[in-house]
């Protein structure tokens, strides 16, 4: 296996994560592209792990795992609280401390 | 000499036949992650986006396990699958009737970001494809869980252990944030 299929397919998902944050509306579907992100990274982590025989890159993908489920955690109660505040998750309602 | 036969034999066998059904195997899942991170992205349904993210989630795990990462794609499966995606179906239904649909995006809105992603995705591929063309995985077997215990209770302990701390304060500010008072 050549080590670039897994950096292109890794780039593939990244490209569309971004997509869906800066396109979609909905607060939890931009968290939920935040995920894709985060994972096309971990495949990137892999892969190089794989490609040196090391083992810290499954290390920081398992450390990313960790973060993420963390940024998950917060980033959904912040929706929430939105949710209640302002009775929709549209982020670009989202302009209070427009100066 | 019978021996060595038999070795090269092997050999031939996991360089050969077995590399061609990694390779298809990659094929397949590649596809689909691919396929299915669009239609999350592009559904107007927010719970089907839910249940396309666990498809490409499931893919990665596949791939983390073709890449020989055993313990990581068990750890994916049962982390992103088992607790993230569920956290996100309990958003969506929490805030359900705000958004019921994501219409999402006028046409330039999504115009723009298609260009930043395609301008993201170029510039990555030429830079991967300019540095490492042919560049080959070395196959030196799979990576054994205790090979990572060792390394994250030995070299990575301080990562580790502020993980642990980061881990916690993020829960306590996760239930500050959104309890009712």
């Amino acid at each position: 296996m050549l080590l670039n299929q897994f950096l292109l397919l890794s780039a593939v998902l990244f490209s569309i994560g971004v997509y869906g944050v800066l396109a979609r509306r909905n607060g939890v579907l931009v968290l939920m592209s935040i995920e894709l992100i985060l994972n096309a990274v971990n495949i990137n982590l892999v892969a190089f792990a794989a490609f040196t025989g090391t083992i810290g890159g499954e290390v920081f993908a398992l450390f990313v795992i960790a973060v993420a489920a963390a940024e998950v955690g917060v980033g959904l109660a912040m929706v929430l609280l939105l949710y209640r505040s302002s009775r929709t998750i549209d982020l670009t309602t989202v302009d209070r401390l427009r100066g | 000499m019978t021996v060595l036969a038999a070795l090269e034999g092997m050999d031939r066998l996991s360089s050969g036949d077995v590399l061609v059904a990694q390779n298809v195997a990659f094929a397949i899942m590649a596809i689909t992650m691919v396929a299915s991170a669009l239609r999350m992205v592009t559904t107007r349904n927010v719970v089907h986006a839910a249940l396309y993210l666990v498809i490409v989630l499931a893919g990665v795990a596949g791939i983390f396990i073709l890449l020989g990462a055993e313990f990581l794609g068990v750890t994916q499966i049962m982390v992103y699958i088992g607790a993230i995606v569920v956290l996100f179906l309990f958003g969506i239904m929490l805030t359900k009737g705000s958004f019921g649909d994501d219409d999402g995006v006028t046409g330039e809105r999504r115009l723009m970001a298609g260009l930043v992603g395609l301008l993201v995705f170029g510039v990555m591929a030429a830079a991967l494809v300019e540095s490492f063309a042919d560049a080959e995985l070395s196959r030196s077997g799979p990576s054994t869980t205790a090979d990572i215990a060792d390394s994250i209770f030995g070299y990575y302990i301080v990562p580790f252990e502020a993980v642990s701390v980061l881990l916690l304060a993020a829960l306590i500010g996760a239930i500050v944030v959104a309890r009712k008072d």
